[in-house]
């Protein structure tokens, strides 16, 4: 395969997972806004943006957070490069650069689903129809995950397209749990208080988490339990140590189709260890954010090298 | 221009009766349901749409892809007539490729006085680098779109011959591949020639005409401009269908004397370059220096024999119109028969009698320049203003050779499907031809684009034309 095309497939699944996780937010940030008073729901859409990590370009355009000028500015917003018009517009264009990797079927999932994104996105987004984008992104992801699983040959295509996705998904889990740590430190939680436990639910929200959890802890809220779970808990597909299961094996797989392992699989191992054998007690103690800090960096490291490994640019 | 009344109707005898071509499809057509016909003919567009069928348009504000409007209703050729024309493109692909040989070697043809020295020396495609080389397996021409008009029953005239980089072919497989979601029925009850293989023969083709320095089984690719190429789907379309990589300029290098692909395993060679990027910009070295499309070193491979070139640079010769005026002498020339296909009368303007003649008639010809291409730079005159005409008659005489003339054709009709039903436009059809060291393909079938307005004669998708879904019969 070329190196250009596997560049293709990785930033095409990259950008999707990136589209995915921003209509993951924003659904739960208007949950949370139809559940809040006024002046708490203009906290709630300014931690939305933070968490998409938006902030810079949202404060450049617009002085005050409402409803409205938030999920406009995520969605189709021109001044936003982050917006999901604009995501899933590189996803559409690195799938034409990767036409002939991409099975028949997941370039039609992608595109027919960019047909209708477009046309969704053409006009100002009222609140009634929020969510109808939010559920094209993600039947659009589940469509192109599928294709991908049922449609696409298990040759290195496929491991590209499934690194980028668990390093985009990893990243994005890492940076939400960052910046919403300090409500997450149990040395400063005041358990009991509605409102925290509102943000914590906001948390596992954003990861579509929060069914699942409630499923494991049959309905007890902490933040250890949240963190634990979407840290360290391999059952969980938003975890971190379920992506990096899976990128292992995926980098594991391409280091064999390619008879040689690379600086990326090294980087693996490393960060791979980490995350098995510490406890949610030793992150805790060693610092949640300065945990979260670390993994992010080595996380962007083994992007890098699986860029350099496979020869993605001259 | 008057109606569509005049010209040779392919569906319908002059007194209304369906020709034997069409009978089973009428037949099928007059069974249809009115609404599920309009229904299908809406359901077409999204198929193409959700599949990605379309083209670039540049220019304004941003990029736009637009599709080429698809006609529901097929162009349909019996068994016989496409024999007849198999032989006559057969006879005259084989020129063509005899004669490119012998321009960039011998030129017996001028020696022989039956071509003009100037013409190659005002022959912009002409490429001197070539002279004396002779491509892999002697193919020149590996892939020929021979452009066709029909007047009548029996009479069908080359209009255009497309020896550098024939386009069009992904629609003749999509049509096709509509036509079969859309009416499977049709399918069971009138025996079509498939036209899907065409990729299967075209990598066969390529694989045969592999450079020396290749191994058993040639590596192909295809190379494209990029993704904001207008015809990058049609690109991607055909490497992934030839299980070819689709490869860019930055994607190749040139690598101890071949030239190699950036794999994600390193660089590996490549035998044989589909090329879509024209000839100047294929080697900033020998050609176009700023060009980023091609391959620094690729021209000094493939005269070393490391590659093959498909098409080989400097075959623009041919689709040159002046050019094309001395076919009949070169078919001739080269086969020692006379040609089965005619060539649309033509006059080269630089001959000074030809030019008089053009000059006192503009408003019956069709005025071409002879580089120009997709429709653009041409004087239909029966369909311009006076002042039109004025306009282009003084271009013309500033400088006379660069323009051919042609009288205004009376293109065949073929009924397309409007909302008042079916009613009669002009057609053209490119058939596709695959040439290799020791055989001619002819897929059977072609892109047949219609003129969708009534009674435009202007069939190229750049200027509002559609195409069809193009029927040989089975015998």
């Amino acid at each position: 395969m070329l190196g250009r095309t596997a560049n293709g497939l990785f930033w095409m699944f990259r950008y999707l997972e990136r589209a995915e996780n921003t209509a993951r937010l924003l659904d739960a940030g208007m949950r949370m806004a139809l559940t809040r008073d006024l002046v708490t729901a203009e906290e709630e859409w300014r931690s939305v943006i933070s968490t998409a990590g938006q902030r810079t370009a949202y404060e450049a355009k617009h002085g005050t957070y409402t409803g409205s000028q938030v999920w406009n500015f995520m969605l189709r917003d021109k001044a936003n490069p982050s917006s999901i018009l604009a995501m899933f517009g590189l996803v559409r264009q690195n799938a034409r650069l990767a036409r002939n990797a991409i099975s028949g079927e997941l370039w039609e999932a992608i595109n027919e689903n960019w047909l209708v994104i477009d046309e969704q996105l053409k006009k100002p987004v009222a609140e009634n129809r929020v969510l109808d984008t939010v559920a094209t992104i993600r039947r659009a992801g589940t469509l192109a995950h599928g294709a991908l699983a049922g449609s696409m040959l298990r040759d290195e295509g496929y491991h590209f397209a499934r690194a980028g996705t668990f390093i985009e998904r990893a990243d994005s889990i890492s940076r939400i749990l960052d910046i919403k740590y300090y409500l997450l430190l149990p040395s400063l939680s005041y358990v009991g208080s509605s409102l925290d436990t509102g943000q914590w639910d906001q948390v596992l929200r954003s990861v579509s988490g929060d069914r699942a959890y409630r499923w494991l802890n049959a309905g007890q809220i902490d933040a250890k339990g949240i963190c634990e779970f979407l840290i360290l808990d391999d059952r969980f597909p938003r975890s971190l140590a379920f992506c990096y299961c899976a990128l292992r094996d995926d980098l594991a797989a391409l280091a064999r189709l390619h008879g040689t392992e690379g600086q990326s699989n090294m980087l693996m191992r490393d960060a791979d260890t980490r995350l098995t054998d510490l406890t949610i007690e030793e992150i805790f103690d060693q610092g949640l954010h300065e945990f979260l800090v670390e993994f992010t960096q080595d996380n962007s490291a083994i992007a890098e090298a699986i860029s350099t490994d496979y020869r993605f640019l001259a | 221009m008057s109606g569509t009344a005049d010209f040779f109707n392919e569906m319908r005898e002059p007194d209304g009766s369906v020709r034997d071509a069409y009978s089973s499809y009428c037949d099928w057509y007059d069974e249809q349901d009115a609404r599920l016909l309009k229904r299908k003919h809406r359901e077409a567009e999204t198929n193409f749409r959700k599949t990605g069928i379309t083209f670039n348009v540049y220019g304004e504000d941003e990029a736009e892809e637009r599709l080429i409007p698809f006609d529901m209703v097929p162009r349909i050729i019996t068994a016989n007539e496409w024999r007849k024309l198999t032989k006559g493109i057969e006879q005259r692909v084989s020129a063509l490729n005899a004669f490119m040989h012998d321009l960039y070697h011998r030129q017996e043809i001028i020696r022989a006085g039956r071509l003009p020295q100037r013409l190659l020396r005002d022959n912009a495609a002409w490429l001197p680098n070539m002279v004396g080389f002779t491509p892999p397996g002697g193919v020149y021409t590996h892939i020929v779109g021979i452009d066709l008009v029909r007047t009548g029953p029996d009479e069908f005239f080359v209009l255009e011959d497309n020896a550098r980089t024939p386009s069009g072919v992904s629609y003749m497989l999509e049509n096709r591949e509509t036509m079969m979601a859309m009416y499977p029925e049709l399918f069971m009850r009138v025996p079509v020639e498939s036209v899907s293989d065409y990729p299967r023969r075209l990598a066969k083709s390529l694989a045969a005409c592999a450079p020396a320095a290749a191994g058993d089984r040639p590596v192909v690719a295809v190379l494209t401009p990029g993704i904001y190429n207008s015809a990058y789907f049609e690109h991607a379309f055909l490497a992934d269908q030839m299980g070819a990589e689709l490869v860019e300029g930055s994607d190749l290098r040139v690598v101890d004397g071949r030239v190699a692909m950036r794999t994600t395993s390193g660089y590996k060679a490549v035998d044989v370059i589909y090329r879509r990027v024209d000839d100047e910009f294929l080697d900033p070295l020998t050609f176009n220096p700023d060009s980023v499309l091609g391959v620094p070193g690729i021209m000094d491979v493939y005269r070393s024999g490391g590659v093959t070139i498909a098409n080989a640079p400097g075959t623009g010769v041919c689709d040159d119109k002046a050019i094309y005026s001395f076919m009949p002498d070169i078919v001739e020339f080269y086969t020692g028969e006379k040609p089965l296909l005619p060539n649309v009368e033509t006059w080269r303007c630089a001959d000074e009698d030809s030019l008089k003649y053009v000059l006192d008639n503009l408003e019956e010809l069709v005025v071409k320049e002879v580089h120009g291409s997709g429709g653009y730079g041409m004087l239909v005159g029966p369909a311009s203003s006076k002042k039109e005409i004025e306009k282009f008659r003084a271009k013309l005489v500033e400088n006379p050779s660069n323009y051919i003339a042609q009288p205004t054709l009376s293109l065949s009709t073929c009924p397309i499907y409007t909302k008042k039903g079916l009613a009669p436009r002009h057609v053209d059809l490119r058939p596709y031809v695959l040439v290799s060291p020791d055989k001619i393909d002819i897929t059977p079938g072609g892109l047949t684009r219609v003129a969708l307005e009534e009674g435009s004669l202007v069939v190229n998708s750049s200027q509002g034309g559609g195409t069809k879904d193009t029927w040989v019969l089975k015998d």
